[in-house]
Parts: structure tokens; sequence; C-alpha cells
């Protein structure tokens, strides 16, 4: 009896969540980028548009990108009316994604603080929250006190270089597993019946008499009725093959964890003024993340003074992270627009349709802009919620300026 | 950490330094005839190039002079460094 092979007594793998088909030549849609934007694209294009001629394109593998990247904040709390639409419908649609995907996405509701070191983020902060209850999202304002209940672990000492004065504090915000909420949307999307094809590289876009009439791809070419971007950092390179120019930035985006500790951070922590945001994962690791590097790059990596800088803010926080030791830190590439607010809509190529300009803060957006990116291809007209969003806004100058509620922390 | 040439002082760490946005963008000669198109492209529109990207630095904690680079944003690899109001050089 010839000996068994390593490996033979394992059990049997697990089932694929999703195919891994060669492309068709021809598709209704075809969605460039197959990170979270992208299969949720997909996702709603298939459940509120019955269109399941779909392909999603990805470069690398699925949610290998900024999906996998991020720092899992899921929060609503936006100042202005455009972006509390756009957000709040996300976070509505994520309270009941774990249901709708059948999977488990550890969506966990824990609450996010910003908070307010100058008189002026107090009034900054005061004002957001009174913004965001006439807009339906839940909103409080918190004394340091208060602050101290929700999060022991913070200094709030008067003698700090940054003494927190209060904190805004959305309860119905939190975190999500990222990787679950990629392999739950994909896995749907694939049952759909919508191809999920990894590996492929866009490399033009065919436009034909003003219109969109497929993509180049390196597995050949692939003709489609309309072609969506979902590619973050990556989305000037892309449109430029249409003849498309953004208003973006490419910047590196780094963030790290700690190794994996006991539960001691219950909430999410924001803060603009010390320039960090940090939260616990289910796991363990104390999750940070950091500002952008200030240039422009694709290079998915950052300087490690800024990490330094990150960590001493963190330490500023909360002292009692002294003694943690960083497991991993690594970089991401977000595509900046001018005012901190994402691009939806159409371009001025025919059936082109664009999404980018997420910034550092594309993660927590996913099922609402998915659910309103689908609905603009379906229709081939903005969903209501994307309009303000529109590429022509930095020409009219009707700008969603998000600076001061999002341009540092996501 | 970039090892950024300045030149006048030689390369030096990245944390001197102070990112200036794209090179070669000069304030239109008239503004009030641009159109809402052209002023939009002055005040929004820079290059994001996925390759040689020529830009503006200030050696702040240095020789405090700003200065033009060709760096590619691909690699980070610092291509040419030259003075305010040179041409752009040629890169390979």
């Amino acid at each position: 009896m010839s000996p068994r092979p390593p490996g033979a007594g394992l059990p049997e793998h697990p089932d694929r969540l999703w195919r891994n088909p060669d492309p068709k030549r021809r598709y209704e849609v075809v969605i460039v980028g197959g990170g979270g934007h992208g299969l949720a694209t997909a996702h709603y294009l298939a459940r509120d548009h019955g269109i399941t001629d779909v392909a999603v394109l990805e470069r690398g593998w699925l949610a290998g990108g900024n999906m996998a990247r991020n720092t899992t904040i899921i929060r609503s709390n936006y100042l202005w009316d455009a972006s509390a639409g756009i957000y709040e419908h996300a976070l509505k649609l994520w309270e009941g994604l774990e249901e709708e995907l059948d999977y488990p996405l550890l969506f966990s509701q824990r609450g996010v603080l910003n908070l307010a070191h100058s008189l002026q983020d107090v009034r900054d902060g005061m004002r957001r929250v009174e913004a965001n209850r006439l807009n339906g999202v839940d909103a409080q304002w918190l004394d340091p006190d208060q602050v101290r209940e929700v999060c022991p672990i913070i200094n709030t000492a008067p003698d700090t270089r940054h003494p927190v004065l209060g904190a805004t504090y959305q309860p119905r915000a939190g975190i999500a597993k990222h990787d679950h909420v990629a392999w739950g949307l994909a896995r749907s999307a694939d049952a759909a019946g919508i191809d999920l094809i990894q590996n492929c590289e866009v490399t033009g876009i065919e436009v034909r008499g003003g219109r969109a009439t497929g993509v180049r791809t390196s597995l050949g070419p692939i003709a489609a009725d309309r072609v969506a971007l979902c590619a973050a950092g990556h989305s000037s390179v892309l449109a430029a093959m249409a003849g498309v120019e953004l208003p973006l930035q490419s910047h590196p985006l780094q963030a790290l964890v700690s190794e994996l500790l006991e539960p001691v951070h219950p909430t999410v922590v924001m803060s603009n003024a010390v320039h960090v945001y940090v939260s616990q994962a289910h796991k363990g690791e104390l999750v940070m993340g950091a500002g952008i590097d200030a240039y422009p790059a694709y290079t998915q990596r950052g300087a490690f003074h800024i990490i330094a800088d990150q960590m001493a803010a963190a330490l500023e926080l909360f002292p009692v992270f002294a003694r943690a030791h960083v497991l991993r830190t690594w970089g991401g590439i977000v595509d900046v627009t001018p005012d901190a607010s994402p691009i939806i809509g159409r371009t001025p190529v025919d059936r082109l349709y664009l999404n980018c300009g997420w910034g550092t803060g594309g993660f927590k957006a996913t099922p609402g802009v998915g659910s309103v990116l689908a609905h603009t291809i379906a229709y081939d007209e903005p969903h209501p919620l994307a309009r303000p969003f529109h590429l022509d806004r930095f020409t009219t100058g009707a700008l969603v300026d998000e600076h001061g509620a999002a341009a540092v922390a996501h | 950490m970039l090892l950024i040439p300045c030149p006048w002082c030689g390369p030096r760490d990245e944390a001197e330094f102070g990112y200036g946005g794209q090179a070669h963008v000069p304030y239109p000669q008239d503004p009030a005839a641009l159109s809402d198109r052209e002023w939009a492209r002055y005040l929004f529109f820079r290059d994001n190039p996925k390759g040689p990207h020529a830009e503006r630095w200030c050696h702040s904690a240095g020789c405090r002079r700003w200065f033009n680079a060709v760096r590619n944003t691909a690699t980070n690899e610092v291509l040419a460094v030259y003075r305010v109001g040179e041409p752009r050089p040629v890169t390979g």
C-alpha cells in the first residue's frame, strides 16, 4: 500500500463563493474595478433592475485594492444635505445588508465619536449635530464626561496639548469586516449570473461617435452597451482612455494595526485636530488610519514618518496604547477631489458612467453607491442622491465642501 | 521616506520638504476673460499621471527655496530636479 500523500486527510476545500468564468465577447454592462463599489454596483444591478448581463473586470484579485486596505469605518454624520443623503442611504442599506446577502459581515453599530479640541471644533461639531438631526441622521453632542462614559480609555484630562472639549456622537455608526462585505456581494452577484473576471486589466475604452461601446483588456476586447468606472485611485488613468479629464489627485493613504489585544476600545474615535482615527477590530487589533501622503503617487505605500506622526497622535489621545506593538502597516491609493466629495454620474461620453473621488472615505458608502450607481446605469439618468455629485459641479461652482467633516478622517 | 535631491543642498529626507503641487501652472493672464470651463480647469484640474510628473517642492526645513522635480508617480523615482523658471527637462 502506497503512503498517503500529505494533506490527504484534510477536509475538502470549502465551496467556492463565485465562479471564475472566461469573459464573453459582449455584455450589456461592463463595470471596471472589482472592489467594493464595483461588486456592490453589480449586486444592485441584479437585485433592483434585473440586469444580469454584466461583467465586473478586475485587474488584480477581487477586492484587493482599497477594499482590502481601509479602516472599515461606517458613518453618515456629514454636514451637507447632499452628503447626508448618500451616506445615510448607505447606512440604512448597511443595516439590512447581512440579511440581504445572507452572509456574516460582522457589522457592528458601536458608534463614532468625532472629538473637538478647540472652541472652533466645538462650534463646528454642534452645528454638524444640528444639521445631521435636520437630515434624520442620529447625532448627539457629548461633553467630556459623556465622552469618557462612551469611551473610558480616551485621555480627557484638561492639561493635554489638545484637550478633549467634547465630541459629536453617532450611535448608529460602526464598523464591518471589509473582506466579508466584498465576498458577500461577490457571491450574490455571481449567483445572479454576473461574471466576475479577475486578472483582467482594462487597457483602453472604445468610444464611437461620442458613445462608449466597450473596453480593450488584457484578455481581449469586450463590447458593452454601458461602461461604468469604479477604479478609485486609478480613475484618472482609466477616464483618460476615454478622453475624460477628472479633477482628481491620487495619493497614498496609510493605515496600521496593532497586535491582537483584549477588547479595550468600545467605539470608533476620530480626531481631525490630533489627526487619527481608531477602532478595535473584532479579532482584537487596534485599527488606525493616517492622513494621506502629501504628494500624488500610485505606489500603494507611503512614508514611515506619516505612520510615526499617526502613532504619536494616537498616544496623545490613548495613553493606554503606549505598550501596544505595531503588527503591520500598509497603504492604498485614494483619489481625492478638490471638495472632498465623490464624483458620480454620467460623463461627456455617452453611456460611460463615473464613480470616483471618494478619497479617504469610500468604504462606508459601499452599498449606497452600489445602489445609486446601478440606478444611474439602468436609467442612463443620475439617481436623485447622485445628482449633486456630478462632474459639472467643478464648473458651475456648486461644490459639496466636506473638508470640515471629512478631509482628514474617515 | 523619499530621498529628494535639492538642487542647492543635495539629497535630503522627504520630511525636510513641502510638496507644492503640479509645476508649470501659470496664473491666467486675464482671469476675467476666462469662461467658467477654463476657470474650472485652472482652479481644479491638475495632471494625475501614473508616470513622470512635473511638480514643485520647497526645501522648507533646509535652504527654504522652491524648485521643480520630475518624479515618477508609479515608482517614486526622482528623474530630474531643476530650478524655477527653467523648462521641464526631457526624462527617459
